[in-house]
């Protein structure tokens, strides 16, 4: 071995991007286990998103309204297509579909009540209808997913809408399992499963396949229901154009089109990173697809996936969607990765803000779990109170936004106001690059 | 008896009428006419009505049936009783796929054959079959029996839970998991009652017994090849 000659430096350690830290750290737990990795949330990459486009304000040829002073409305009705009993909410902001079973029971109290103070709807998931979840919401989305765990008529007709389940953002074309650790007493009685067996929710409906066939299910669903109820039809940011126009054609109410930032109680990484699109790039589409069947504004659409903050609102509400729903924003707000566990994140093996295996059910923060302690740690009044002040703080932001626009409605934001900071964005967006006129796609480029 | 004709009036007005029924009518006798081919008929039904459709229906007919008996004077479209949760419905003819989907109680009784995914995804209810039943039936099957007197396709069972599977005739295959079980008394037992239940004349002894392997309940890396 030679000595370094002290007189010429060293090259300095340069880290691969391809085989990055991140990467080796995931091939070498694939290679001690054998199995791919599973995880909760939604797609953690880069894509283009909200972030990427501004509001150009008012200027000599629109003129703004002032703040706390002129009205900025942001009511919204979903569901008036076909159902007699649509839902009227105060905010365009709605609590998106999460499963008691992935979620502990104070944490499906705590989303009924914050939604409920917020004068907007919350949803059921992947595992029936519980008590405390129908008892603290005002407005409850029933949905109907695949595995129809605990799916009877009663809380079809409890439901103050009906959400059919085709797909999700984090994971389009795939189902779930919920791993046995999680199954308790409980949550296996209401899925008619035996406890601590990991339980598959199927990837695609038992009873009903492709469009023809959803129409004739929403016929039984509003037969049963007396069409009194809203049915929603939800589905992965995959195709957003042609499985728009499609739901719209089996019958419809509202539209829900989550994106790839949208999150899931557990799947595989590889799912959630490498299937879907981003929001930004699901919503126009969607839009379109409305606007030429000549039901934007008749049939509602929702958007979700990775919503934020009332800049985020604002924007998708520009864009054309009637509302935006929140799922991990909401678990933030109840307490969700807050730093006040970093301990027990280290303990874990992550740290606050990266703690993503809630189908361990050892959520520190006692939300994805069911262990009765970590579930303890979660009071779903205080829960309840912080998700009200995060909806109305959304809301007063989006208002703050659409006023310096002119609007005196959310729903009256539009393309026009925006701009994009990045080609993609702007390609995606359909609204121009900063600085130019130029929408990428669109006149001649 | 109560006669409602599909050819005269609506579905809606159909199912209203019927889904008004409290539990305590004395209008429960039912004769739907003219069904030809209508889908979900008679579905959200809650009350022990006794409902006689005369003729073919199209998908979904009894749809999460609560206490009623609904009875198919000929065959039935997709996802027959889907979702049931107690009552009887009795099927005359065949029923296409997915019938007693998803049922979490009850009692499925189809004189004819069955199609494909035939008590998918069921979950209490129980199902008899007169004749034979089509491929991937009682696919993932979480609780409740399927007896079927005739012969079993393709795939009898795959990823099956706790739903119990009995079949007189022959199976072309089993799915992943499922494997044939010993017919102990208290199956034996069992299934005489289902049978009665079901007016089947079969003697119980002539059937074989299928369940899971349970070798899937948990993820192991092992099994991988299953699927």
């Amino acid at each position: 071995m030679t000595e370094h000659d002290p007189r010429i430096p060293f090259t300095a350690p340069r880290q691969s991007w391809t085989f990055s830290n991140e990467v080796n750290s995931e091939i070498r737990r694939a290679a001690a286990t054998g199995i791919y990795d599973i995880r909760g949330g939604g797609a953690k990459r880069r894509v283009p998103h909200f972030d990427d486009l501004l509001f150009l304000g008012a200027s000599m040829s629109r003129y703004p309204l002032e703040g706390y002073r002129e009205r900025c409305d942001t009511n919204v009705t979903l569901g008036a297509r076909f159902a007699s009993r649509p839902l009227h909410l105060e905010i365009p902001v709605t609590i998106a579909g999460m499963s008691f079973g992935s979620l502990s029971a104070n944490a499906k109290e705590a989303l009924g009540r914050g939604a409920t103070l917020a004068g907007t709807s919350t949803t059921t998931g992947d595992g029936g209808m519980t008590p405390e979840e129908r008892g603290h919401s005002k407005l409850l989305v029933y949905q109907y997913l695949p595995s129809r765990y605990g799916m009877n008529p009663d809380d079809l007709r409890r439901a103050d809408a009906i959400e059919i389940v085709v797909g999700q953002g984090a994971k389009p074309g795939g189902g779930g399992m919920l791993l046995g650790q999680k199954i308790s007493d409980r949550v296996a009685g209401m899925r008619d499963l035996p406890v601590g067996i990991d339980q598959r929710s199927a990837c695609r409906h038992p009873d009903w396949t492709g469009p023809d066939d959803l129409e004739i299910k929403i016929l039984e669903l509003r037969e049963i229901t007396g069409w009194e109820t809203p049915i929603y039809v939800k589905i992965g940011g995959a195709r957003p154009y042609y499985d728009t126009a499609l739901a719209v054609k089996a019958g419809a109410d509202v539209v829900v089109l989550d994106g790839m930032q949208g999150g899931t109680a557990a799947t595989q990484d590889v799912f959630i990173e490498h299937v879907g699109m981003p929001t930004l790039a699901c919503l126009r589409p969607a839009v379109r697809a409305l606007q030429e069947l000549g039901m934007h504004r008749k049939v509602q659409l929702v958007v979700s996936g990775g919503i934020r903050s009332g800049a985020d609102v604002a924007k998708a509400l520009a864009l054309g969607a009637d509302a935006v729903s929140i799922g991990t924003a909401a678990l933030v707000a109840l307490g969700d990765n807050d730093p006040k566990w970093e301990a027990e994140y280290n303990r874990l093996g992550t740290t606050a803000g990266a703690y993503d295996d809630w189908h361990e059910g050892l959520d520190p923060a006692g939300i994805t779990t069911q262990d009765p302690d970590l579930e303890a740690r979660l009071d779903p009044v205080e829960g309840g109170r912080r998700l009200r002040n995060y909806l109305k703080a959304l809301t007063l932001e989006a208002q703050t936004l659409a006023r310096a626009c002119g609007k005196s409605h959310l729903h009256n934001l539009e393309p026009e106001d925006l701009c994009a900071l990045t080609i993609e964005a702007a390609a995606m967006a359909q609204v121009p690059l900063a600085g130019t006129d130029w929408i990428p796609g669109k006149g001649g480029y | 008896m109560q006669s409602y004709d599909l050819a005269a009036g609506t579905l809606r007005e159909m199912n209203a009428a019927l889904q008004a029924q409290a539990g305590t009518t004395n209008e429960t006798a039912w004769e739907i006419l003219n069904p030809q081919g209508r889908h979900a008929i008679a579905v959200g039904l809650d009350a022990p009505l006794d409902v006689t459709v005369n003729g073919p229906t199209g998908y979904y007919c009894a749809g999460m049936n609560k206490h009623a008996t609904v009875r198919i004077s000929g065959n039935a479209g997709p996802g027959v009783a889907e979702n049931m949760m107690s009552g009887t419905v009795i099927v005359d003819g065949d029923a296409s796929q997915y019938a007693g989907a998803t049922g979490r109680g009850g009692l499925l009784v189809i004189r004819g054959n069955a199609s494909s995914r035939c008590g998918i995804s069921m979950k209490g209810i129980d199902i008899v079959v007169g004749g034979n039943i089509g491929h991937m039936s009682a696919f993932m099957g979480q609780k409740g029996n399927l007896v079927v007197c005739g012969d079993a396709g393709d795939a009898l069972g795959d990823s099956l839970y706790e739903a119990r599977l009995f079949v007189r005739g022959t199976v072309k295959s089993l799915g992943a998991d499922c494997v044939e079980k010993e017919m102990r008394p208290e199956h034996l037992a069992a299934l005489e009652t289902l049978l009665e239940a079901a007016r089947m004349d079969a003697d119980p002894a002539s059937f074989r017994r299928y369940g899971s392997a349970r070798r899937l309940y948990n993820f192991d890396i092992d099994n991988a090849g299953e699927y």
